[in-house]
C-alpha cells in the first residue's frame, strides 16, 4: 500500500510546476506532498546509518549483524567472482516454474467451478479443506514424495500459488454484475462472446488481486522449499554461509529476497494499471 | 400519421393472451397488445402493475406461462441503468453483439447519432448520466431493432437532461422507425412521445389513449392521472 502512494505522488511535482502563476500558493503544493515523502525516507536511512555506526566501532560484533558496507561489498564480490547471479536465476526459475505450474491448474480449476454449479460439487469442497492446511504444514510429506530435488521445490511453491488463485478466480466470476450478463442475453452475445466480453473482464480485478498475493506466498513457498537440501540457489547460499557464520552472506540473501518480493509486486501492480486502466481504484487517470 | 395506416403496417410485435405468474399471484393475465413498426407506445402503470415484467418478457429475459408472442426478430432494450461495460470503450460498448466486420464504423455512426461521435475511444466513467443513457440508446438502436424496448430509461436524469432525451428519442425513432414500447410512470413523459398510450391495471391493459391534440395536453393528464390512482385537483381545461 506505501507503494501504492507513492508512485501515485510521483507525478505531482511536474503537475505543480504547470500552474506557476500564482507564487503564493505554489508553495505548499511543492513543499507539501515532497515534504512527506523526505519525512517518510529519514526513518530507513537513519536506521541504516545507525546499524553502519554501531557496526563500524565494533558494538555489535560482524558475526551478529555486518555493517551495511560489508553487505554491499559482498555482494559486488559475489556478483563478480561468485556465483551469486546463478543461484539467483535458479531460485527464480524455481518460482516461475512453480508459479506457471499452480496457476495455470489453479486458474483452470477456478474458471471451472466458477461457470459450473456441478464442477463446484465435485471441485470445490475439497479444494476448501485442502486449503485449510497451511501449505507449508505440508512439507515433510512433500520431502517424502519428491526427496529434496527440484520437484520439492516447485510443488511447494506451486502448491501455495494455487490457492489464492483458484478462490479469486471463482470468486471473481461469481461477482459479475448480473444486470451486465442480462445485458448480454439482450444484446445476442454467444456463449463465447458472455465469457470473453463479460465474464472475464469483470472477473480480472479479482483474478489480478489472486495473482499479487500467489506472489507473496510462491516467495515465501520458495524460502522454506531452499532451506532443505539446495544444491543451488539463494537458499543454498544462506544455508551454506550459516555453516561458516558467513554473516554477511546471509544478509545478503535476506536482502535479495527481500527486493525480489518488492519487484514481483511492482510486475503485479503494473499489471493491474494497464489491464485495470478502466477501474476507478487502479486506472489512475480518471474523471 | 393516422391511425389505420398503423394497424396495416406489420407489426413489431404481437402478443395474445399473455401470463405470467409468480407461484400463486398473476402478474400478466391474458394480456393481448399489438404494436405496429414505426409506432411509439407507452405504457403506464402503477409499480407492480406489471408493466415491466411484460417489458422483460417481450425482451425475452423472462419465461411466459401461457399466451404468445411473435416478434420478428430480437429486440433491443434500453434499461433504467446504462449497464455499460466499464471495462470496454464506448465503441466497444455501443458495437456488443455486432459482428466484428465494420463494427467500429457502424457504432461511430450510430455514437454520432446521439451527438457523442468524437468520444468513440472515451471510458463510460467520463460520462454523465445523460451521456451514458446516449450510448445505451445508440447501442440500442445499432441493432436496427424491429421492436425498441425502453424500461424508464430516463427515470434517473434530471429534469432538463430527460426533455433533451426526449427530443433525442423521438427524432431517432421517427428515422430508425422500430416499433417502440416505452414503459414509465411519467405522464407527461407519455404525453410527450408517445402515439398511443396504454394504462395497466391487474396486469393487463385497463385503458388507451390517443396522445392530446396540441395545447390541449390537461384533459388527457387528468384522466391519465385519475387511471392511475392519482387523485387530481388541477383545474380543468
Amino acid at each position: 500500500m506505501t507503494h501504492a502512494d507513492h508512485t501515485a505522488r510521483l507525478p505531482l511535482p511536474a503537475l505543480a510546476a504547470d500552474r506557476a502563476q500564482p507564487r503564493a500558493r505554489r508553495r505548499p503544493a511543492i513543499v507539501g506532498p515532497r515534504l512527506f515523502i523526505l519525512l517518510s525516507w529519514i526513518a530507513p536511512v537513519l536506521l541504516v546509518v545507525i546499524w553502519e555506526v554501531l557496526a563500524q566501532t565494533g558494538f555489535v560484533t560482524p558475526q551478529v549483524l555486518p555493517a551495511p558496507s560489508k553487505v554491499v561489498r559482498t555482494a559486488l564480490k559475489l556478483a563478480t567472482t561468485g556465483s551469486l547471479l546463478e543461484d539467483l536465476g535458479t531460485s527464480l526459475l524455481r518460482a516461475a516454474a512453480g508459479f506457471i505450474i499452480g496457476g495455470t491448474i489453479a486458474f483452470a480449476l477456478g474458471i471451472l467451478v466458477g461457470f459450473s454449479r456441478l464442477a463446484e460439487a465435485l471441485v470445490d469442497r475439497s479444494v476448501q479443506m485442502v486449503r485449510a492446511i497451511p501449505f507449508l504444514a505440508l512439507l515433510p510429506l512433500v520431502i517424502v514424495w519428491f526427496g529434496v530435488g527440484e520437484a520439492q521445490k516447485i510443488f511447494l511453491v506451486a502448491l501455495g500459488v494455487a490457492f489464492p488463485i483458484y478462490i479469486n478466480t471463482t470468486l471473481g466470476i461469481r461477482q459479475v454484475d448480473p444486470k451486465l450478463m442480462e445485458l448480454g442475453r439482450v444484446q445476442g452475445l454467444s456463449t463465447r462472446q458472455m465469457i470473453t466480453r463479460i465474464i472475464l473482464p469483470g472477473a480480472l480485478p479479482s483474478i489480478l488481486t489472486g495473482v499479487r498475493y500467489s506472489l507473496a506466498t510462491a516467495w515465501l513457498a520458495l524460502v522454506v522449499a531452499e532451506t532443505i537440501g539446495a544444491q543451488a540457489g539463494i537458499g543454498f547460499l544462506a544455508m551454506d554461509a550459516r555453516e561458516f557464520l558467513r554473516t554477511d552472506v546471509v544478509v545478503l540473501t535476506i536482502v535479495i529476497y527481500a527486493l525480489i518480493g518488492v519487484a514481483a509486486d511492482s510486475v503485479a501492480r503494473l499489471l493491474e494499471r494497464r489491464l485495470l486502466a478502466w477501474h476507478p481504484n487502479f486506472g489512475g487517470a480518471g474523471r | 400519421m393516422s391511425a389505420p395506416l398503423l394497424a396495416q403496417a406489420a407489426p413489431a410485435v404481437r402478443v395474445a393472451g399473455l401470463t405470467r405468474a409468480y407461484g400463486d399471484r398473476v402478474v400478466i393475465d391474458r394480456l393481448d397488445l399489438t404494436i405496429a413498426r414505426g409506432e411509439f407506445v407507452a405504457l403506464l402503470g402503477e409499480s407492480g402493475c406489471g408493466k415491466t415484467t411484460l417489458l422483460r418478457a417481450l425482451a425475452g429475459l423472462d419465461p411466459i406461462d401461457g399466451g404468445r408472442i411473435e416478434a420478428p426478430r430480437k429486440p433491443a432494450v434500453v434499461f433504467q441503468e446504462h449497464r455499460l461495460l466499464p471495462w470496454d470503450s464506448l465503441w466497444r460498448n455501443v458495437s456488443l453483439g455486432l459482428p466484428e466486420r465494420g463494427a467500429r464504423e457502424r457504432a461511430a455512426a450510430a455514437l454520432a447519432e446521439v451527438g457523442l461521435g468524437g468520444r468513440l475511444d472515451d471510458w463510460p466513467r467520463n460520462l454523465s448520466g445523460g451521456q451514458a443513457q446516449r450510448v445505451a440508446l445508440a447501442r440500442a438502436l445499432v441493432q436496427e431493432p424491429e421492436l425498441l424496448l425502453l424500461d424508464e430509461p430516463f427515470a434517473a436524469l434530471d429534469a432538463l437532461t430527460r426533455i433533451r432525451m426526449h427530443v433525442l428519442v423521438k427524432d431517432l425513432v421517427a428515422r430508425h422507425r422500430p416499433g417502440v414500447l416505452l414503459v414509465t410512470h411519467d405522464v407527461e413523459e407519455a404525453i410527450a412521445l408517445a402515439d398511443r398510450i396504454l394504462v395497466m391495471r391487474g396486469g393487463a391493459i385497463a385503458a388507451e389513449h390517443r396522445p392530446p391534440e396540441p395545447g390541449r395536453p390537461a384533459a388527457t393528464r387528468a384522466t391519465l392521472l385519475a387511471e392511475l390512482g392519482v387523485e387530481n385537483d388541477l383545474p380543468s381545461a
